[in-house]
């Protein structure tokens, strides 16, 4: 038996850890690079690569040599004791331990003396995530000529709004889609398969094809603007998804379990409710996780359909507009990231318990 | 109309089925009667976003029940036929409404010129498939569905089994999961850093360019370069994202495939190699099937990640970024349809072999 | 917020009581005047239209649209009308969706006249001539401004919209402190500019920064340069040809322009070279010439808009300053690229109306143009409302252009100004196409 050789175990253990230790790193490096890159300032962000927070070797600079006024550039020039044209300088001229860099435009550049040593860039600032969550602080100039600086808006009451958004716009697609799953693989009805593989071409319609639609009805029902228009329309686009899923996993419930409580007369609905639930924990916990991740990160459905109402703005929406309309301020992009990634990893922490081995041991047999 | 499709149902069963009909009733009422409290109740932002909350997702409970309820009492041949519709109804009435009905739309919208007035049959179709733009498009949609959903799927099933193994288990899989996390506007941040690129004569602050001038290269534009293979520093993107996806399902899966099952087979003799293949794989065959699908789909419809990273230019367009393109940009609402349409005829395939694994379990 | 989400449940009851089709939504009736007399801005400062809401979309967010709520207030303040903005980062998308629904903001800003003729086409936008006398405006406006808002509807040209602010293009960015440390002089011609290119590179330096990374309409900053310098190189009527579409891109004069501009956009001209101008963001680009260890780079062409992409703290005049592009033949004169805002309304409704009568006038520019970031395309605006020399310096440009000619790729067709034209010279640029193919595929994706 294989827990006879501890020598065996112990090497696929390390084997197992060591492969799974690699992929985690390489997953995690690009996280790594967002959240130090978010305590950085924006010109060393642009400057330099956030890897060089970690002590490396380098070229440092130890002392500026520049040309006296009125010395011919264009001729070779004496610096420091030693005599090379700009051009050599360009490429750096090695003097014992040290190099000497010309620096910059032949015409207004200098001579770097650098030293190859060990270095590490370790200026951090929380700026940028003040910045992010202090909202867009302004001034603006009227026309009499006096200044007014207004505070922005905080981003708590686009937090609430999120929240308002995407905990009914988790729920309600995975209640009607587990219903529905649970009617497509135990109940038997006219039409049953054309309504699945209706399902499933579904799953490719591209959201933006719908959009214009949607946002038509919800103006004749006269609810756009509301949370109920977001919460409609992200069910109707989470919900081939979470039916497909659900399917998958109810339908492969073993079919012994339900058997026996059907002979004891229970009903569909009680069987559901009581058995059929509680073993699909784990995969309504995943599809929870995901459509709560979309939701969550979307800002095209939430601008579309309730974007216009003042006061309503939603977590992404406010970041879209601190990080400004034209540009890349990556300072303030990976601090905002870093911001709205918080509450979805939290909710996946906290749903992580349910993916626990043996919820269907005792009622499982195989 | 009772009595010609049901002539079984005893006198009196109707009855009975009016008065099922009371808690249902009562339900509405109840949902009304909650809403003028809530709209009455004076109290903060936070707490009556919690109220609408509980009453949103409590009432839809409460009508599932209640509709359940009054189709059990029905008369007898009638409950499983009401009952199957008050499961699979609601669902169905959101998709057709949501997705189904716009699809058709798209199709209709399709055979008429840019600006909708004049119906020209196929002329769409004809100019999708003849531009040689568009063949670079499908070309890329390709390379997306194999190579992003080759390694989504494999790599998410690898991690799955290893971290069950491991006793870091909820670590990695976090760490595996967190991109799920990030925003795609955040992603494309990260990867513009990893990719970015500087003249040589600076130092490079992308990761990529880094290592490769250290080996000695000279810096380059990953994504705008090298076509078409800059479509693979795209696609790369995609299975970091996606990943956590197929690792979850799998990891679920595998949770439920019983211990004892795996216990039986490792006494008897078989190595792990052979538990993986011979056991575990067949027992989650249909999450495979599943998770496949769904990343082919998505992969099918790729579209943020191609707008972050280089806005569909440098031949990196695909199916969903050219409709939206040709629809919003170019107003060309005709076209941008008929791109809109190759993408549902794209995924008949995968109809095709999922109506062959729906499986036909012995229905109660 | 209490009353939004009171909204809500009212109809989420509704919904499930399978009531909400039966209560459309109330919509004010529109209050009939009295007795007009005046414009309608007049009767609005009169307060005739008090309490009204006016609902208004563009894509412009962050700093541009607190400065326009700061610009809007004293309208509000004044007319009692209550305009509500909110600016979307996906303008394109979300403005169609809000059309084509039937449900458009009252008034929206377009970045582009070419995004508007659509919705001119279909019949969907308000005919401003029936509000506003082409005399009154050209007291405001030179006659080609209100040209250009003349767009094609279904039943002839109507007024489509106002012009509001306006992007000077034609201008050449330089880190002024180094530069005059350097001793370098600012070239008034094309040869000039090449030899000190040349010089500048002689010096160990690269003349130039670019970069046409923009998201989806990455290589917009190509077409600019080929905008420019088809105006340098060929006639007015050649480059309204090429606008309309009657002169193609494959023609002499547009191969001409491309390779002048590919002839300064080599790798020893521009920082980072080639791999650095296809992956560089636009809103980057400029950075180098402010680099902590002297210039990277001395030149960058780009609209009075790039300043917000400037270090924080930069000072325009100290730091930075500006000159015009150089003309490159004596024949055309000195023109000058812009772009601009144009707002356009969905509505009849007098509230809208008066706010872009409001916008004929230039006065009423003046907050934004004393806070920076915003040039008045209005004649009666007044050269010392600007709040830097900078802006000032590029509206005098404008003034004194022998020629203003707008955008080319904002007027011509959708398919072609904001996609083959930009796609292909992105391709073309990364060296995945030649230039002869990429003209050819731009002509071919003209709309028949």
């Amino acid at each position: 038996m294989y827990a006879d050789k501890p020598l065996n175990k112990f090497l696929s253990s390390l084997a197992v850890n060591g492969v799974l230790a690699l992929i985690c790193l390489l997953w995690t490096i690009p996280t790594i690079g967002l959240l130090v890159s978010s305590f950085r300032d924006r010109l060393d962000i642009n400057s330099t690569g956030w890897w060089t927070i970690f002590p490396h070797q380098d070229w440092v600079k130890v002392a500026e040599l520049r040309p006296e006024e009125g010395v011919d550039r264009n001729t070779p020039m004496t610096l420091g004791g030693v005599t090379h044209t700009f051009e050599e300088f360009r490429d750096g001229v090695q003097v014992g331990n040290q190099r000497y860099k010309w620096i910059g435009n032949r015409r207004i550049g200098y001579v770097q003396v650098q030293e190859y040593r060990w270095t590490a860039n370790t200026d951090f600032t929380l700026e940028n995530y003040r910045q992010v969550l202090a909202g867009g602080n302004y001034t603006a100039t009227l026309k009499d000529g006096t200044t007014v600086t207004e505070l922005g808006d905080d981003m708590s009451g686009s937090f609430l709004n999120s929240l308002a958004v995407a905990i009914p716009s988790t729920v309600i697609p995975i209640a009607l889609a587990a219903f529905a799953a649970y009617g497509f693989a135990w109940m038997r009805f006219p039409g049953r398969k054309m309504l699945f593989i209706l399902v499933v071409a579904l799953l490719v319609v591209p959201l933006q094809v719908a959009l214009v639609p949607i946002l038509r009805d919800f103006v004749t029902l006269g609810i756009n603007g509301t949370f109920l228009a977001v919460w409609l329309a992200h069910t109707g686009f989470g919900l081939p998804l979470a039916t497909y899923l659900l399917y998958n996993y109810i339908s492969e419930l073993p079919r012994d379990i339900f058997e026996s409580a059907f002979i004891d007369g229970a009903s569909h609905f009680t069987i559901f409710a009581q058995l059929v639930l509680p073993l699909a924990v784990p995969a309504l916990a995943s599809f929870a996780i995901f459509q709560f991740l979309w939701v969550w990160n979307d800002y095209l459905v939430g601008l579309i359909f309730i974007g216009a109402t003042p006061g309503s703005q939603l977590v992404t929406m406010r970041l879209a507009e601190i990080v400004g309309s034209r540009g890349q301020d990556w300072h303030l992009l990976t601090a905002g990231a870093f911001i709205t990634m918080l509450l979805p990893l939290t909710v996946f922490f906290s749903l992580q318990r349910f993916f626990v081995r043996g919820l269907l041991a005792g009622s499982v047999k195989g | 109309m009772a009595t010609s499709s049901s002539p079984s149902a005893p006198p009196g069963a109707w009855g009975r089925t009016a008065i099922a009909l009371v808690p249902l009733l009562a339900t509405l009422a109840g949902l009304g009667w909650g809403f003028l409290i809530l709209r009455d109740l004076q109290v903060p932002q936070l707490v009556l976003v919690l109220l609408a909350i509980v009453w949103g997702v409590g009432g839809m409970v409460l009508l599932f029940t209640t509709a359940n309820f009054f189709a059990e009492q029905l008369p007898g041949p009638w409950i499983a036929r009401v009952q199957a519709w008050i499961f699979v109804g609601p669902a169905m009435l959101m998709l057709i409404w949501a997705l189904a009905l716009p699809a058709v739309r798209t199709v209709i919208i399709s055979l008429y010129d840019s600006i909708g007035t004049k119906f020209i049959g196929l002329d769409n179709y004809l100019g999708v498939f003849t531009d040689a733009n568009m063949l670079t498009v499908f070309r890329n949609n390709l390379l997306w569905m194999i190579f992003g959903t080759a390694f989504t799927v494999s790599l998410g099933l690898l991690v799955a089994v290893l971290s069950d193994r491991s006793r870091f288990e909820t670590l990695a899989k976090g760490l595996i999961f967190m991109p799920m996390a990030i925003s795609f506007v955040g992603a494309g941040v990260i990867w513009n850093f990893i990719y970015a690129v500087r003249p040589a004569d600076g130092a490079q602050i992308g990761l990529l360019n880094a290592f490769w001038v250290a080996l000695g290269g000279q810096p380059e534009a990953w994504t705008a370069f090298f076509q078409p293979w800059n479509n693979f520093f795209l696609i790369v993107i995609v299975i970091w994202l996606q990943t956590g996806y197929s690792m979850v399902l799998f990891s679920a899966a595998i949770k439920g495939i019983s211990t004892e099952i795996l216990e039986a087979a490792r006494v008897d003799g078989a190595n792990e190699v052979q538990v993986f293949f011979q056991i575990m794989i067949p027992m989650i065959m249909g999450t495979i099937i599943t998770v496949t699908t769904t990343i082919v789909i998505f992969t099918l419809k790729i579209f943020d990640v191609v707008i972050v990273m280089t806005g569909g230019q440098y031949g990196t367009s695909v199916i969903a970024t050219e409709f939206y393109r040709q629809y919003f940009t170019y107003n060309n609402d005709g076209y941008g349809s008929a791109i809109a349409v190759v993408l549902f005829i794209a995924v008949i395939p995968v109809m095709v072999y999922n109506l062959r694994q729906f499986a036909q379990p012995e229905a109660f | 917020m209490s009353k939004k989400l009171f909204n809500l449940v009212s109809v989420l009851v509704l919904t499930a009581l399978i009531l909400a089709a039966c209560g459309p939504a109330a919509t004010p009736a529109p209050t009939e005047p009295a007795q007009p007399t005046g414009t309608i801005l007049e009767r609005a400062m009169a307060g005739e239209f008090k309490g009204a809401v006016v609902t208004a979309t563009g894509p412009f967010v962050d700093q541009d649209a607190q400065k326009f709520e700061a610009m809007i207030k004293e309208f509000e303040d004044q007319t009692g009308i209550d305009v509500q903005y909110q600016g979307s980062k996906e303008f394109e998308a979300s403005i169609k969706a809000a059309v084509t629904a039937g449900n458009a903001p009252d008034i929206v800003d377009f970045p582009q006249p070419g995004l508007l003729s659509t919705f001119v086409a279909q019949g969907k936008v308000t005919d401003l001539g029936q509000f506003f006398d082409r005399a009154t405006l050209e007291q405001t406006y030179n006659p080609s401004w209100l040209d250009m808002a003349m767009l094609q509807g279904p039943n002839g040209k109507i007024m489509a919209g106002v012009w509001e602010r306006v992007n000077g293009k034609s201008l050449v960015w330089y880190p002024k402190k180094a530069w005059d440390e350097a001793g370098y002089k600012i070239p008034a011609t094309w040869d000039e500019m090449k030899a000190l290119m040349d010089q500048m590179v002689a010096d160990g330096s690269t003349p130039w920064c670019v970069g046409i990374e923009s998201g989806a309409a990455t290589g917009w900053v190509a077409t600019d340069w080929m905008e420019e310098i088809m105006l340098r190189t060929t006639s007015l009527e050649n480059y309204d040809k090429w606008v309309a579409g009657t002169l193609p891109f494959s023609s002499p004069e547009v191969k001409n322009a491309a390779e002048v501009m590919s002839d300064i956009w080599q790798d020893k001209y521009v920082y980072g070279g080639q791999a650095g101008i296809v992956k560089t963001s636009f809103s980057d680009a400029p950075l180098p010439l402010f680099d902590a260890d002297g210039p990277k780079c001395w030149m960058h062409k780009q609209g009075n808009f790039v300043t917000s992409f400037f270090p924080e703290g930069s000072q325009a005049g100290v730091d930075y300053d500006f000159f015009y592009f150089p003309p490159l033949d004596a024949a055309y004169g000195k023109p000058v690229l812009v772009a601009g805002d144009i707002w356009a309304a969905f509505t009849d409704e007098p509230a809208a109306i008066a706010v872009l009568e409001w916008f004929t006038h230039g006065s009423h520019l003046k907050s934004w143009m004393q806070a920076g970031g915003a040039i008045a395309p209005h004649k009666d605006a007044d050269l010392s409302w600007y709040g830097n020399d900078i802006e000032r310096g590029v509206a005098k440009i404008i003034q004194e252009a022998t020629s203003v000619r707008f955008d080319g790729s904002d007027l011509m067709p959708g398919q072609v100004g904001a996609g083959s034209f930009w796609k292909e010279m992105s391709s073309y640029v990364a060296g995945a196409e030649d230039l002869d193919t990429a003209l050819k595929n731009i002509d071919a994706s003209w709309p028949k």
